[in-house]
């Protein structure tokens, strides 16, 4: 699954770095060109692998010089042992897969903790043009209706709601706008959730 | 005739006359030195047929081995002065500006032990006896063949390849060369391999040992004393071989249900695929020699490094602190993705360095030998990446550091 492209270019990768400990190991699924690992190796030492589906991220990947697999996410994750990793990271590719529920209970078996980010569907802007009929077109959802790789859409409120559901603790939660944290109505004002959660 | 690859037959590949190597020279090295053999046996001296192509650097630290696999040969690329119609089987990867870049790299191709090219085999002359080995030439092994390359290594001196690369029986050589000899390899490209072979796979061999040694002309292998070569085994040998190289799909593609004239109720080759297996038998039965092939398909059914780790592949990998990369091809079914994926999956339990690309293409188990744009992409980014670090005296700081874990 190839990193759905969304507008917010990359902001969360600081506050990733920040989660990752020195030297960590970690899965990044849907790695795209492999710049997050690059960036976590030079930043945390970090080291670990890629998933990609895509050939254009899996060369470019090798290219980068990060470890990158080429698997469909959707297949889960039985490449990988339990509690294999000390983190594994889903960066902006959430909204894009179709089985939410089993990738996340498998990032939580072969990972210690897992980071997830996605585009905050509940942002103003989206919901204002929701308000008048159309479907959100914005710097977080650059796409289309009919051209969106993006499936599977939802809120900070509704992240909230799936992790409690499922007995999920979030470590850590932050959520962007124009790449600068939101503390006052962050489901409103939020552009980037950046959630670290575990079983 | 389809343009199938050069190590399944079809035909010859053509050379990039701008981006090849040009012209090489065979070379022949001899050793003195004994070999033991995994089969108990001793080679009390051999010989190694190889081609070099490019220069090796000053630091010695630019070498790649390229491993062969069932019937090629060490004629890797370019083509021999006195017939440049040969040119060599892996010709569109390795060369001046291609993704084994010659212009960047020194590429070494060896025959292997028990092969009909030039290294000592069943064909050679046992100076006990002054005939050829024959039937008495030893079965080798994957790990032989390795051992062997091993000494010429020390030959040419390269104290440490900067990748062993090879293909299908070619990547299970690079396999081994990266979990017995982990100091003398920086990079092993293991593509279209398998860890070992199913039992399907060994089946199609026994059927090809079998249709060479129930020929009449085998001889219990000493055919060459009568004067005689078991052709019939040899044809339906390389027919059943060549069949599990291709895809269903690429064969519908290639052939369909085509008639050469029309059906005639005979057992002339009607259908374009029995005249094109039939062709394709004859040539094979032409240049290769029995013996090797029974002995070159042993040497596959028994690679399995997992046996000596109790059945476990990850620990049997452990000893590997090379970079590796790991490729299939989506319509092998010789050697399935899923084979590929069980390497992969034992070198992440064991943490190491690896790259695996699945690439998307019809052609089968032959698809290694072929151009596809993303395959050849991948393996020149990776060789990029090697000359890079080769640069900055640092190649491989990451693996560097697993290794010392």
């Amino acid at each position: 699954m190839s990193a759905a492209g969304n507008g917010v270019a990359r902001a969360d990768y600081a506050t990733i770095g920040r989660w990752v400990a020195d030297g960590a190991r970690v899965l990044d699924l849907g790695c795209g060109d492999g710049a997050l690992l690059q960036f976590l190796a030079r930043e945390r030492r970090a080291i670990g692998y890629g998933i990609e589906i895509d050939d254009a991220g899996v060369l470019a990947s090798v290219r980068n010089g990060v470890n990158v697999l080429q698997s469909d996410l959707e297949r889960g994750l039985n490449g990988f042992d339990d509690a294999a990793f000390d983190v594994v990271l889903l960066s902006q590719t959430l909204q894009a897969m179709r089985r939410i529920e089993a990738i996340v209970a498998e990032m939580l078996r072969v990972g210690r903790e897992a980071i997830v980010t996605f585009p905050n569907f509940g942002h103003w802007s989206h919901r204002l043009q929701v308000l008048r009929g159309r479907m959100p077109v914005s710097s977080s959802l650059p796409y289309q209706w009919y051209d969106t790789p993006n499936i599977h859409l939802c809120t900070v409120a509704d992240f909230d709601a799936f992790l409690a559901e499922r007995g999920h603790r979030v470590l850590d939660r932050v959520v962007l706008s124009g790449g600068r944290p939101v503390a006052f109505a962050p489901n409103l004002m939020g552009e980037l959730a950046i959630y670290r959660f575990h079983r | 005739m389809p343009s199938f690859s050069a190590t399944t037959g079809g035909a010859a590949p053509v050379a990039d006359v701008d981006r090849s190597v040009g012209p090489v020279v065979s070379r022949t090295a001899h050793f003195d030195a004994p070999l033991v053999l995994a089969c108990g046996r001793t080679l009390p001296q051999y010989d190694l047929a190889y081609e070099t192509y490019g220069e090796l650097d000053a630091a010695r630290s630019n070498a790649v081995l390229v491993c062969h696999a069932l019937n090629a040969s060490h004629h890797v690329a370019g083509w021999y002065a006195d017939d440049p119609g040969n040119v060599g089987w892996w010709d569109n990867m390795v060369g001046p500006g291609k993704p084994l870049d010659t212009d960047r790299y020194f590429v070494v191709g060896v025959n292997n032990l028990g092969s009909c090219f030039g290294s000592s085999g069943p064909l050679s002359i046992d100076p006990k006896t002054g005939a050829p080995f024959g039937s008495t030439f030893p079965l080798i092994t994957v790990e032989d063949w390795v051992d062997a390359q091993a000494q010429l290594a020390d030959r040419l001196g390269i104290a440490q390849w900067a990748a062993v690369m090879g293909g299908s029986l070619g990547g299970m050589q690079a396999l081994d060369w990266a979990i017995r000899y982990p100091s003398r390899i920086r990079n092993a490209l293991v593509i279209a391999a398998a860890p070992n072979l199913s039992a399907e796979n060994i089946a199609f061999n026994e059927i090809a040992r079998q249709a060479i040694m129930t020929d009449p002309d085998f001889h219990d292998g000493n055919f060459e004393a009568h004067g005689v070569k078991p052709r019939r085994g040899l044809r339906v040998a390389r027919m059943i071989g060549h069949i599990t190289y291709l895809s269903d799909e690429q064969m519908d593609a290639k052939f369909g249900r085509q008639l050469r004239e029309g059906i005639n109720f005979s057992f002339a080759p009607e259908f374009q695929i029995e005249s094109y297996l039939r062709y394709q038998g004859e040539k094979f039965a032409d240049y290769y020699d029995a013996n090797t092939y029974l002995r070159i398909t042993k040497a596959l059914d028994y690679f399995d490094p997992a046996t000596r780790e109790g059945g476990d592949l990850a620990l049997a990998l452990a000893p590997a602190t090379c970079k590796l990369l790991v490729i299939s091809f989506t319509t092998d079914w010789r050697f399935p993705a899923s084979r590929s994926r069980e390497i992969v999956k034992a070198l992440v339990r064991k943490q190491r360095d690896v790259s695996y690309a699945e690439i998307a293409a019809p052609h089968g188990h032959d698809a290694f030998l072929l151009d596809n744009p993303q395959y050849h992409a991948v393996v020149r980014a990776w060789f990029d990446r090697i000359a890079t670090g080769m640069r900055v005296g640092d190649p491989l700081p990451r693996a560097n550091e697993q290794a010392q874990r």
